[in-house]
């Protein structure tokens, strides 16, 4: 692109793309709120269908929840502090704290992927209940999306670590801050209603 | 070897194969069909011309026009479904066995609503959407062109699958919908339910993307000027439409995949037993559902609007009427889907509330009905085949609203849910409103897409045709249904004495075939005669808005200065006082890539592996998603400038293209 002399003004063309793309992903993020939405709505409907089988207050365990949900939150503040060293342009901040929420994210993937294992080693699978099903599909799909965060974080990292904190970089970095966040706010919304409130006997 | 065969080819094998004569021969004339392609384009050298040209495009015009194509041939193939229900229903009476057999032609009816709503409706509704949108904002391309090229391939991906169905194994016999628990493993132990879910959720996903994109292209793409409302009601009606993809497809999604777990790995969502609930099932796909039928038809009238102001060569009447009804078609329709299942029980409140929301849509419908009649109202009308295509999806458009409004009174609704009446009530709904819509839109923009007109002496056959084919093949229907036919029959009492109306409906939709033919005559002669027909001024019907103001067929670059709006109708302001938005400018466009048809190919591979339980295909075919999604990461440049120099240069050689033809 630079090769070529324009009258485009490329520094705004760059502006504009960027801006569309936010505004694109923050649409996404919306069709992604109504794609959890309706998994709530499906475990609200069936929370209460255990079908014989262990309820919520049985087989849920709020401590070692809690320790998960600590550590997501705490990944959610290095996220942060990551995108405002991407501000100050500081390469080297960006990608240690970029490199601690990999860590802490993997470590609340971990966790939640032994919790899923000790509950099927128990017949509590997914094949248990319709409780169960709706447990394992709503928590799994927030595993998954912190799954693709953790693979989009490793390649973002490392071509930021490659080629410099670039135009490009600095975008997919600022989407990959507001992903992490909303993921955090979904969690906040499992925790209650899905951990709290069945800790609860609701 | 079976250890072997289950590892490497899950549930498939040599039985998956067709072994019913009528689907033998259905499988083998789309195999040879599509080798005799291939063959060709292999005779004609044509490969890399069409890889660079078409396959790698990212131009939203080329983009649209390949849906188009995809939507034609499968409307063609959807609509052999529909005559070969209607060939059954018509003979299956009593003694007499209709031509297919009851498993046969629940497959048939399940294929038809499927390819209908999916792979015809919404793929002329993003082609034509890809082809008009960008130009009417006065600007070259969408927000997203690599996202748009993904999406048309994910369209195409799950075309094929569904596709496949009649070569490879099955395809459902749940109906378009597939209600569990018929559509549970229990019910339906085959691949055709599976196919149903993948080929769906692939395409669904295309959707999801488009709708985002779209959304993006009119917030953010508008041309300098061109404030919200100053926007064509097309593009207003796009933004409406668009708006419900992105708040509905997340929740099919959703549906699909809880319905490919219980039918995989044994979850309980929708099971009869294991504290399942088959009615979750039924409201979450009507909560995509009811706002898909608003998807499809907003975008028609949007078109409506369009032809309406051209051809009655006076400005749209209540332009701002038009944009709140839009805007209260989209509100409503996520307040109303449970007048779809009326009889499950919810009560008389909650049947009461949702019959009331239901009525209110025909208000801000009816106020788009009216001002369309207002802006003919002392126009200068010229009575062209759009004009009868208008003709007929308004008289029977409302006779659709007023048995719509019947059905919403829930009392009618449960003498007469699940009956013929309901199908004639929507049928009239989908193809007087979407279809027709699409047809007038498509010989509408035809010149500006390819450079000439369609004949349109042939064109008002083919709307007459479709509309009088439609009232013999839909209202024998309403009769029917209040004769207690139920939907979906494959075989019925002759004593009942429906044999008649049903023949009735038959001969209905030969008429509809017969316009089809005519059609096909129409593109044929138009094609042959495309010297006389040409379209000199880019401005066909002398029309108002900006996608008028380019060249036909518009250029890649499409204007060469974008233009600056003060106008609702600039073009037609323009023309008025006589100016000519004119001058060059240097202008960025994206650069071909492969990735989007790569990524296309893989989406079928892990649909196909995650329907037969090829579980390595899935994984390999994931894992390619994510590399070319990687690749495609790592490519800074995916822009290319054109000078403007080089745009005048184009320009000249256009214009002397242009006249050596005329001469």
């Amino acid at each position: 692109m630079s090769e070529v002399t324009t009258t485009l003004d490329l520094r705004r063309v760059e502006a504009e793309a960027t801006s569309k793309t936010t505004l694109g992903f923050w649409t996404y993020l919306m069709t992604d709120c109504v794609l959890f939405a309706a998994l709530f709505a499906v475990y609200a409907v069936q929370h209460g269908n255990t079908f014989g089988g262990p309820d919520g207050y049985e087989l849920f365990k709020l401590p070692y929840v809690l320790v998960e949900t600590l550590v997501l939150l705490i990944s959610s503040f290095t996220c942060g502090l990551a995108l405002l060293a991407l501000q100050k342009r500081d390469k080297t901040m960006v990608l240690t704290w970029l490199a601690v929420t990999f860590v802490l994210g993997a470590v609340f993937l971990g966790m939640e992927l032994s919790e899923f294992h000790a509950m099927a080693a128990e017949g509590n699978s997914w094949r248990r209940s319709g409780f169960l099903s709706s447990y394992f599909t709503l928590v799994g799909t927030h595993g998954l999306h912190i799954t693709i965060g953790l693979i989009w974080m490793a390649v973002a990292g490392t071509l930021a670590w490659k080629k410099g904190l670039t135009a490009s970089i600095h975008k997919r970095l600022t989407l990959l801050g507001m992903f992490w966040h909303f993921l955090d706010v979904v969690w906040i919304f499992i925790f209650t209603v899905v951990y709290l409130f069945g800790s609860l006997h609701l | 070897m079976i250890g072997f065969a289950t590892e490497w080819l899950g549930r498939l094998s040599w039985h998956a194969f067709p072994q019913a004569t009528v689907t033998r021969g259905a499988a083998i004339g789309i195999v040879l069909g599509g080798l005799i392609v291939l063959a060709l384009i292999t005779y004609f050298h044509k490969w890399r011309w069409l890889w660079r040209e078409w396959l790698t495009t990212q131009d939203p015009k080329r983009i649209g026009i390949m849906y188009i194509i995809v939507s034609v041939l499968m409307l063609l193939r959807a609509g052999s479904d529909a005559l070969m229900m209607r060939a059954q229903q018509a003979t299956s009476v009593g003694t007499h066995t209709g031509p297919f057999s009851p498993d046969t032609f629940q497959q048939v009816f399940s294929a038809h609503g499927t390819i209908m709503i999916f792979f015809v409706a919404m793929g002329l509704m993003f082609g034509l959407i890809n082809l008009v949108l960008p130009q009417q904002l006065g600007n070259r391309d969408v927000a997203f062109p690599f996202m748009n090229a993904l999406s048309f391939w994910l369209f195409t991906a799950g075309m094929l699958l569904i596709n496949m169905s009649l070569v490879i194994g099955e395809f459902s016999a749940a109906g378009w919908l597939a209600y569990p628990p018929l559509s549970e493993l229990k019910f339906s132990p085959g691949v055709g339910v599976d196919y149903w879910i993948w080929s769906l959720q692939i395409a669904g996903v295309g959707s999801l993307m488009s709708g985002i994109n779209f959304l993006v292209t009119i917030l953010k793409n508008r041309c300098k000027g061109m404030t919200m409302m100053k926007m064509p009601v097309f593009a207003w009606s796009v933004f409406g439409s668009m708006t419900l993809v992105a708040f509905s497809f997340p929740i099919l999604t959703v549906a699909l995949t809880l319905l490919y777990f219980d039918r995989t790995f044994g979850m309980h969502f929708f099971t009869a037993g294991g504290g399942g609930n088959a009615m979750m099932y039924v409201n979450l796909i009507w909560a995509w559902g009811h706002p898909e039928v608003y998807i499809l038809v907003l975008p028609a009238f949007g078109v409506y609007s369009e032809i309406m102001a051209t051809f009655s060569r006076k400005r749209l009447f209540g332009y701002t009427s038009m944009v709140w009804a839009v805007w209260g078609i989209v509100f409503l329709s996520f307040t109303v889907w449970l007048h779809h299942f009326f009889t499950m029980g919810a009560g008389a409140d909650v049947n009461s509330v949702f019959g009331i929301a239901t009525m209110l849509i025909a208000i801000p419908t009816g106020v788009k009905i009216f001002n369309w009649l207002f802006t003919m109202y002392r126009g200068r009308i010229r009575f062209t085949s759009h004009m009868v295509w208008f003709m007929g999806f308004v008289f029977l458009f409302v006779s659709g609203g007023v048995t719509g409004v019947m059905l919403a009174v829930p009392a009618i609704d449960f003498q007469v849910h699940n009956s013929l009446f309901l199908v004639a009530h929507f049928h009239t709904m989908v193809v007087t409103g979407v279809v027709f819509g699409y047809l007038a839109a498509i010989s509408y923009w035809f010149p500006k897409i390819t450079g000439f007109r369609l004949h349109d002496g042939l064109g008002k056959i083919v709307a007459w045709c479709w509309s009088v084919g439609f009232v013999l093949a839909f209202f024998p229907l309403y009769a029917l249904g209040f004769m207690g036919a139920t939907r979906r029959l494959d075989h019925y009492d002759a004593s009942l004495g429906w044999q008649p109306l049903f023949i009735v409906a038959a001969i209905g939709a030969l008429t509809i075939a017969t316009g089809v033919v005519f059609q096909i005559v129409q593109l044929i002669v138009s094609i042959w005669q495309r010297n006389e027909r040409r379209d000199i001024t880019g401005d066909a019907w002398d029309g108002r808005t900006l996608e008028w103001s380019t060249p036909s067929p518009t250029p890649f670059y499409v204007f060469t200065k974008t233009p600056v709006v003060t106008e609702r109708d600039q073009f037609w302001a323009d023309k008025q006082a006589g100016t000519v938005q004119r001058g060059y400018e240097d202008i960025l466009l994206p650069k071909n890539t492969g990735v989007p048809i790569v990524v296309g190919g893989l989406a079928l591979l892990v649909g196909f592996g995650a329907i037969w339980h090829i579980w390595t295909l899935v994984v390999l075919g994931l894992l390619g998603i994510v590399m070319a999604i990687i690749v495609r990461a790592m490519n800074d440049e995916p822009e290319y400038i054109l000078t403007a120099k080089e745009v005048e240069r184009l320009e000249n050689a256009r214009k002397r293209k242009l006249k050596e033809v005329m001469a």
